[in-house]
């Protein structure tokens, strides 16, 4: 083990809180499909890389846009993708038992993993992100524009979500639709389309995560098995149905693996994913609604 | 001693007392009704008797010894069976099956085939209960209930979506099991017909406090329970 | 019913049969991939018992079998124990993980336990790394070649196909037993209703755990096979995407069939070791052209076929089968 010194832990910091971030912004996508649908979406790291393999090829493929310029083009198809995922195939198994569930979110993520590895190649491709990754030193830690940027957004977007679903009818419709169909519907709310604008929302936030993601970690078909974990792991620590839950646990989650990771002799980076997983266990174990989500009450 | 008694036994579910000190006992041999007005607390006083439900105050006691030593499971052994208001027949079995699953940890005399003939159920031995109507799916599970020799037969709103012949046949039933089977029977019902021309005693439940307790007779003319289920003269 | 047994009596014994005489057809080569189809299926039936019966999901029994291969792997090559009577041991060992896991499972309903068991399949993968001076490490083990017993003159692929068809049968007639008397049923009161069959007199956490224990046992041994079968184990030999593997050949199976099973585990070793040749009939189809040497093929079709399963065929071919026999069992059943 290293010496320890004041600027290396800045900077342990720094790092535990971006890759937080990370987690954070796919987390998010999960939070808002279990709010919108009750649905867990194993599927939502893959909608998420074959999103940002689409930004890649507008930026270096089939046309030369610049980041800015293809962003809401892919926001556009991504929402658009998810919105077709909900009516084409998973309103089918909406009253399935739960296993129906997961096996269609996994058999998407195996297809897409597959769709992108065929249609791209599975070869890592540089990805270049909207933020300069030209560092400051600030305390002994090196942080860059990006660094900033990614929980910027992650936390820009809590704030947005919260403030729709908080505030407009249409966010309401949805709450409304996730927890009680049959009584939703006899109020006049479009049950299925609003299943499906949570997948269109989840989507959009996904290809967020993805473009914001693929600088860092380098994009290719596998880049978010890894991650997906990790993001679970926060939305489980957060609350599954919490959007500022899902930002917290990430960051919280983020810090304790680059900290433990460092200073804890016995854990190095193979015991990252262990580690994840462990805590997701140990929080539905002991506090399944997690930090700030909901305990629901059943009538038995 | 009673066969059953229910003491003191207090339920919240967050703020909500769904059972306040309610006391009441069941003798040995006889037909006992819980009723009252909806959200009076009958269900949950079944769920904390079979220990579906832990109560938060208050002893149960089955042929003297407390109930609350046991999990959910070893009631059954004790001599407790129930049937349920939805009727929770297993979907993948057969009726046959379910039955066989009543006798899991204990067993009468009758087997399976015994059991389905007695409620007449016989034809359907080898069908899964989905493909049944709701008043024959509900005689499986008094089969199933039946299977493990019960002393004590707890049966929940027995008379839930049946017509008005099918309830006289069920009274005519219930009697039949009772000397057939050497039972004690406390039922919740609503249909106050079936409970007052069945039972030997009957108390009253509202708001999770017990309001009332005597014969049908008594009952019926209690001021408070008049009150409770039609409301006080404006 | 007794027409369903003399059914599955016959199937069972044309089964034997086929075991018995197929290598003599088949090259060598397929008897060793009919031999790996066998242990796919020993893994699944495991998964059936846990799945289809007592209702519990698992993503992550990859992770099992993974126990039982470097159990067999460790028990060879560091203390010189023959391979044959690792199987067991690590069938054992595998199982014990399984009743461990098992527990802290029973607080866990539905989707919870989908995603605890599918972390476990990521995240296990990288325990081997970490213990590297136990388990070899990222190079991993190299086990003796299979050989047969006593100077039998086979070859390797024969001895291994016999060995596992074997072991696979044996473990299908104890899974059937199971299966078809009281304590089959008390799994599937468990899966059915968790409160009724308490009320029934069922611990309900135990029969959970047990069926947790039990098919971790199958996996296991199945590991372990695989193990004897590649003579080398390191952590790709049981990848994240085994366990999917498992889970699509549950779907295609018919997670409660026996039979099913079978056809679930024939499914999926042949869709992931001939990938080309799909690739190549997809070829074939309008606006696709597709290089038969691509990668993500196989996850192209497994993700389709896991798809459509679900959304055509719910209850599997073994469900399939079930309703195409049904007409017959009650019609020999009313005559008898």
């Amino acid at each position: 083990m290293l010496a320890f010194t004041w600027s290396e832990l800045a900077q342990q910091v720094v790092d535990g809180i971006r890759d937080g971030g990370i987690y954070a912004l796919l987390a998010l996508a999960l939070v808002i499909i279990y709010r919108s649908t009750r649905v867990i979406n194993f599927a939502q790291g893959e909608m998420a890389t074959f999103t940002t393999f689409v930004a890649w090829s507008l930026m270096n493929q089939w046309a030369h846009l610049s980041f800015w310029e293809a962003f809401p083009l892919v926001l556009v198809i991504a929402f658009a993708g998810g919105v077709g995922i909900e009516r084409l195939l998973v309103r089918w198994v909406e009253d399935a038992p739960l296993l129906t569930v997961v096996i269609l979110t996994l058999g998407l993520a195996l297809l897409l993993n597959g769709l992108t590895s065929v249609i791209w190649g599975g070869a890592e491709k540089q990805f270049q992100g909207p933020f300069s990754t030209q560092t400051v030193d600030i305390a002994g830690a090196q942080i860059s524009e990006q660094d900033i940027g990614i929980v910027a957004v992650a936390v820009g977007l809590v704030v947005v979500l919260a403030l729709f679903f908080r505030f407009t009818k249409l966010g309401l419709a949805m709450r409304a639709a996730a927890v009680n169909r049959q009584s939703s519907r006899l109020v006049g709310v479009r049950v299925g389309w609003m299943l499906a604008l949570g997948w269109g929302f989840a989507a959009v936030l996904g290809a967020v995560a993805g473009m914001l993601i693929a600088p860092i970690v380098f994009l290719d078909p596998n880049m978010m098995q890894t991650v997906l974990l990790y993001a679970f792991a926060a939305a489980v620590l957060g609350g599954l149905d919490s959007p500022v839950g899902a930002v917290v646990g990430g960051i919280i989650l983020g810090l304790t693996i680059t900290l433990v990771g460092r200073y804890v002799p016995y854990v190095d980076s193979t015991l990252k994913l262990p580690v994840a997983l462990l805590l997701i266990i140990v929080v539905l174990l002991f506090r399944p609604a997690g930090l700030f989500g909901r305990v629901s009450v059943r009538r038995v | 001693m009673a066969l059953l008694e229910v003491d003191s036994v207090t339920k919240r579910f967050g703020g909500i007392h769904a059972l306040n000190a309610v006391s009441f006992s069941v003798e040995a041999g006889d037909v006992v009704g819980l009723i009252g007005p909806n959200g009076a607390g009958k269900t949950t006083a079944f769920n904390v008797i079979t220990r579906l439900s832990p109560p938060d105050g208050g002893d149960v006691r089955f042929a003297g010894d407390s109930l609350l030593t046991t999990g959910a499971s070893g009631v059954v052994r004790r001599g407790i069976a129930r049937t349920f208001q939805n009727v929770e027949l297993f979907r993948g079995l057969t009726v046959r099956e379910n039955v066989q699953v009543g006798a899991h940890a204990r067993a009468g005399r009758r087997t399976a085939d015994e059991l389905l003939s007695y409620v007449g159920v016989g034809p359907f031995a080898h069908r899964r209960p989905s493909a049944l109507p709701f008043g024959t799916q509900k005689r499986v599970e008094l089969a199933r209930a039946l299977a493990s020799a019960p002393q004590l037969l707890l049966l929940d709103e027995p008379a839930g979506g049946l017509n008005a012949e099918e309830v006289q046949e069920l009274a005519a039933f219930i009697r039949c099991i009772r000397a057939d089977f050497e039972l004690t029977i406390l039922l919740v019902e609503h249909h106050m017909g079936l409970v007052m021309g069945l039972a030997d005693r009957v108390s009253v439940l509202d708001l999770g406090r017990k309001i009332a307790d005597g014969t049908p007779a008594e009952v019926q003319s209690n001021a408070a329970v008049i009150a409770a289920y039609l409301g006080t003269a404006a | 019913m007794k027409a369903k047994l003399l059914l599955e009596a016959l199937s069972f014994a044309l089964l034997v049969v086929a075991v018995v005489f197929l290598p003599h057809h088949v090259s060598d080569f397929h008897s060793r991939e009919l031999a790996t189809v066998g242990m796919y299926f020993i893994a699944l039936v495991g998964l059936g018992i846990l799945t289809g019966y007592s209702g519990q999901i698992s993503l992550g029994h990859g992770a099992f079998m993974a126990i039982g291969g470097y159990t067999t792997a460790i028990l060879e090559v560091n203390h010189g124990v023959r391979d044959i009577w690792t199987i067991p041991i690590a069938g054992l060992v595998a199982g014990a993980a399984g009743l461990l896991v098992g527990i802290p499972a029973l607080r866990l309903s539905g989707p919870y336990l989908a995603l605890v068991t599918l972390g476990i399949a990521i995240a296990f993968p990288q325990l081997p790394k970490k213990y590297g001076h136990f388990t070899g490490g990222t190079t991993g083990e190299i086990l003796n070649l299979p050989k047969a017993p006593f100077g039998l003159h086979t070859t390797p692929n024969h001895w291994l196909y016999y060995l596992t068809w074997a072991i696979a049968l044996m473990l299908l007639v104890c899974a059937w037993v199971l299966l078809r008397t009281k304590p089959g049923r008390t799994w599937q009161a468990v899966r059915d209703s968790e409160t009724a069959a308490a009320a029934s007199g069922i611990g309900v956490p135990a029969y959970k755990t047990l069926a947790f224990g039990i098919s971790a046992f199958y996996a296991g041994i199945a590991g372990s096979l695989f193990a004897i079968a590649t003579s080398f184990v390191n952590p790709d030999t049981y990848p994240i995407v085994l366990s999917i593997f498992l889970v699509v050949g549950l779907a295609v199976g018919g997670a409660s069939s026996l039979a099913g099973l079978l056809a679930g585990a024939a499914f999926v070793y042949y869709l992931d070791n001939h990938a080309d040749a799909v690739a190549r009939w997809a070829d074939h189809l309008p606006f696709v052209s597709v290089n038969p040497q691509q990668s993500g093929i196989p996850s192209v079709a497994f993700g389709a076929v896991l798809i459509l399963v679900v959304l055509l065929l719910p209850t599997g071919v073994g469900g399939l089968l079930h309703r195409l026999l049904r007409p017959l069992t009650s019609r020999l059943y009313s005559r008898s």
